[in-house]
């Protein structure tokens, strides 16, 4: 059934209307996560290899995005740098956000000392800068992945929890909710079966914008010094070494910082303009 | 021109998701005089309401007007622009909400928001729109007309804000007002009320008047003239004698059959209920309420107090009472969901806990409870096949191919079509999520079911085709049913036995087989308030509700 309707969208595909806008940043979030998975095959030149004679070298034939502060090839290192931004960002996002809704939805179904305790505790933890939060752990305990993961996980639970509770909340109040209760359903069916399918859309929207905050978040820890570290680099890393290129107007500068604002940018659209199913009982 | 409202070929169009454009007023033609009261009457989503709103030029979003005339005292109200619509609005057509509490803003004084409509229009200095208010509070025989004004609207009852709300339309002096369901969320016994104030007011100023409503007898009492629609069509159009004595069409006649329930068919039950069977549940001083425990060890507010009953094999009971009088909190607690503070409940001979979280697997199979709102009772995510099923699984262990073939017999058993299988809840009906509702209860395989408000939410015809079903399910399986309720005609058609709660008591027993008369007051004031439709009852009714609230 393809249909040209008055609301704006471009095209239907089997009973899903999908978004011309959702379709390009859909593009661009396939295209850094196939780059972030065959990067040893893409990458002409490996990570420390320096290549060219000269640093903050301009783009040309060989060096198609120049060279770093080094003599790098920008380009590979660019490739191999997703692998850690969204590697990282990606691992993380989901341990944060497993983490906080199945929490979430806990304490809304057993609300009580639980939720009053599980609350408080997390409320604290939002309490402290994110940023701060992360320098005091690397300046601890020292950088590695395993701990970068762990970090940005711990410090994105508080939100995704909050987020997860104040909706599994609503659908407590429900009397489908009282009906599964007076059934004599335990906990995991209470979250899992009748809480979980009705919040999956907002949280799998949460999830996106969350693994937005951490990408720049990742970054930001990256430029100060205390993420990734050299000689592998993720972008946020990238912007930092080559920061001294700013003035030469490098490509090593700029290219680092737009493929976090492309990747960023495109998840967040992605999410707002999912594929939309088309209910539509009276259609033939 | 001697019409005020004429209506002539009227389509209305709605956009369905895929972009299409349906129709869904297919030619209404309609004339309404000055101070003549039409009553639109059908079930929902027969486009009555969609009807009414034509009158002020509105459509809700998604629809349009896309052809006929709707003229208004000279106004056509499709051609105008959106500005010349806003200044009719108020002063020549206005419209009385479904629920005034919704209606209302709950930050600001009555009198700011019922003096609102002639500060808009700048029709006359504030004082005078108060003082006008007042004297509409007053012909509305709202209590403390002076007073009432300065309050806040949840400092009001349910029946008076629907009142206020008609002060809040009738203060610009309009010719034409549309009342959509005005007293649908109402008691009987404030219904009462809210229709004679209508009633009163509206022949008093010669307004024209259009009432939308299912209920027939509602309507009966306020209407001159009766419009029967379905699916957007106009079924049959005439004064109210005709529609209640001489229906033609056949939908009219089945609104008319949906009032007469047949109480057939319970004579076996009230044979088993006249013999001493052992009771199914008993009950025994029980009390449950809100709030935090006090020094008496009783929670703060009670809402159920000291109540006792029993529910023999094979016999229904009902409950009935208004709003707030404790009659879901008794149900409630029977079902454990609010854990009573006192009292016993004797289940099957043996003692329940309180609290159904200490109750055995068994006792929550044995009692089942279906909810008023099959909307919030089933779960929007999941299919029917997965809310049939989950009891089936829980309870009874059943996988695969037989728990298939069990949602068959049940989908069967309820009258549902097995095509809706796959459905979610939001795709089917109101008649048939509640049938659905119900279908989970029986797959338990439970022997008492308490019925809380099942019907409220549904129209006249499905309502009465709902308890049809009941009735043949209890003749087939043996149940037992606590049928909870504020609509006395649903109760009498399938219980053997009526108890009347009032302020959390239950004041009276009442056996309708044995064609007994209530005694207490309130029941009195309850049975006599139940609308008729003989179309003279509301003028010759003469119980004063007042007094009895005073009493």
């Amino acid at each position: 059934m393809k249909t040209h309707t008055s609301t704006g969208s471009l095209a239907t595909w089997s009973g899903y209307r999908i978004n011309p806008v959702g379709l390009v940043s859909f593009c661009v979030v396939l295209f850094w996560a196939l780059v972030a998975l065959f990067a040893p095959y893409l990458a002409p030149h490996s990570v420390g290899d320096m290549v060219d004679l000269d640093y903050f070298g301009p783009m040309r034939p060989g060096l198609w995005l120049g060279s770093d502060y080094l003599g790098r090839d920008m380009l590979s290192r660019i490739i191999y740098g997703t692998r850690y931004t969204v590697g990282i960002s990606l691992a993380a996002v989901f341990i944060a956000c497993f983490t906080g809704v199945v929490l979430g939805m806990t304490s809304a179904v057993l609300r009580g000392p639980v939720d009053m305790v599980v609350s408080r505790v997390l409320d604290a933890m939002n309490s402290i800068p994110s940023k701060l939060f992360g320098l005091m752990v690397v300046a601890a305990v020292g950088s590695s992945i395993p701990v970068l993961i762990l970090t940005l996980s711990v410090i994105y639970i508080p939100g995704a929890y909050r987020f997860s509770r104040s909706l599994a909340v609503n659908i407590d109040t429900m009397d489908f909710m009282m009906v599964a209760r007076i059934r004599g359903e335990k906990l995991p069916y209470l979250i899992g079966s009748e809480i979980l399918p009705n919040i999956v859309g907002p949280v799998l929207a949460d999830l996106g914008l969350r693994f937005v905050f951490i990408v720049l978040l990742l970054s930001g820890l990256s430029f100060l010094g205390l993420g990734v570290q050299p000689p592998y680099a993720d972008w946020g890393a990238l912007v930092r070494e080559n920061i001294g290129g700013l003035p030469f107007a490098a490509p090593a500068v700029i290219v680092p910082s737009l493929a976090i604002a492309t990747l960023t940018i495109s998840v967040n659209l992605l999410i707002d303009n999912l594929p939309r199913k088309i209910r539509d009982r009276s259609a033939s | 021109m001697t019409n005020l409202v004429e209506i002539r070929g009227l389509t209305v169009e709605a956009t369905t998701d895929s972009g299409r454009w349906i129709q869904i007023l297919k030619g209404i033609d309609l004339d309404i005089a000055a101070g003549e009261t039409v009553a639109f009457i059908g079930e929902s989503g027969s486009g009555k309401t969609t009807a009414a709103m034509t009158l002020l030029g509105y459509a809700r979003p998604g629809c349009r007007i896309s052809g006929g005339t709707v003229r208004v005292d000279g106004h056509d109200m499709v051609t105008l622009s959106e500005k010349q619509r806003a200044a009719l609005r108020g002063t020549v057509v206005a419209y009385v909400p479904q629920s005034a509490a919704a209606a209302f803003n709950p930050a600001a004084t009555i009198m700011d928001q019922v003096i609102e409509v002639t500060r808009i229009h700048q029709l006359m200095p504030p004082d005078e729109a108060r003082r006008r208010a007042v004297a509409l509070f007053r012909a509305l025989s709202l209590p403390n007309p002076d007073s009432i004004g300065d309050r806040y609207p949840h400092q009001v009852s349910g029946g008076q804000l629907q009142r206020l709300a008609a002060a809040m339309a009738l203060i610009g002096d309009p010719k034409v007002v549309i009342f959509d369901e005005p007293t649908t969320a109402l008691d009987v016994t404030t219904q009462v009320e809210v229709l004679r104030a209508f009633k009163a007011v509206t022949a008093r100023r010669q307004i024209a008047c259009v009432y939308v409503s299912h209920d027939l007898a509602v309507v009966a009492q306020i209407a001159d003239r009766i419009m029967v629609l379905r699916h957007g069509e106009v079924q049959e159009t005439g004064s109210v004698d005709d529609i209640l004595t001489r229906p033609t069409h056949p939908y009219t006649k089945e609104l008319l059959h949906a009032f007469h329930p047949d109480t057939g068919g319970r004579v076996a039950a009230a044979e088993a209920f006249a013999t001493d069977a052992s009771p199914l549940l008993e009950i025994k001083t029980l009390s449950a309420g809100y709030g935090p425990p006090q020094a008496n060890g009783l929670p703060l507010a009670l809402a159920v107090k000291g109540v006792s009953l029993q529910v023999k094999r094979g016999t229904n009971l009902g409950i009935i009472g208004e709003s707030g009088c404790g009659k879901s909190t008794l149900a409630r607690a029977i079902a454990g969901i609010l854990p009573a503070c006192n009292g016993d409940i004797q289940f099957d001979g043996r003692e329940l806990w309180h609290s159904a979280r200490q109750r055995s697997r068994e006792q929550l199979r044995d009692l089942q409870i279906v909810f008023q709102h099959a909307d919030t009772a089933l779960n929007p995510a999941k299919s029917i096949e997965d809310i049939l099923g989950r009891p089936l699984t829980f309870y009874h262990g059943l996988r695969g191919k037989a728990r298939d073939a069990r949602i068959d017999a049940l989908m069967d058993m309820v009258r549902l079509p097995r095509s809706l299988r796959h459905r979610l809840p939001a795709e089917l009906s109101g008649g048939q999520k509640q049938r659905v509702n119900f279908a989970r209860a029986l797959a338990a395989e439970p022997k008492l079911i308490l019925c809380d408000e099942i019907t409220s939410a549904l129209d006249t015809v499905v309502a009465s085709t709902i308890i049809d079903l009941l009735k043949e399910l209890q003749r087939e399986l043996g149940l037992s049913y606590v049928f909870i309720s504020h609509d006395l005609s649903v109760i009498e058609a399938i219980c053997d036995e009526i108890i009347v709660m009032y302020r959390g008591q239950a004041v009276e027993t009442i056996i309708p087989s044995a064609r007994q008369q209530p005694q207490h007051p309130y029941s009195q004031l309850l049975f006599s308030s139940v609308p008729k439709l003989d179309p003279t009852w509301l003028d010759t009714l003469d119980i004063d509700p007042e007094r009895m609230r005073v009493a």
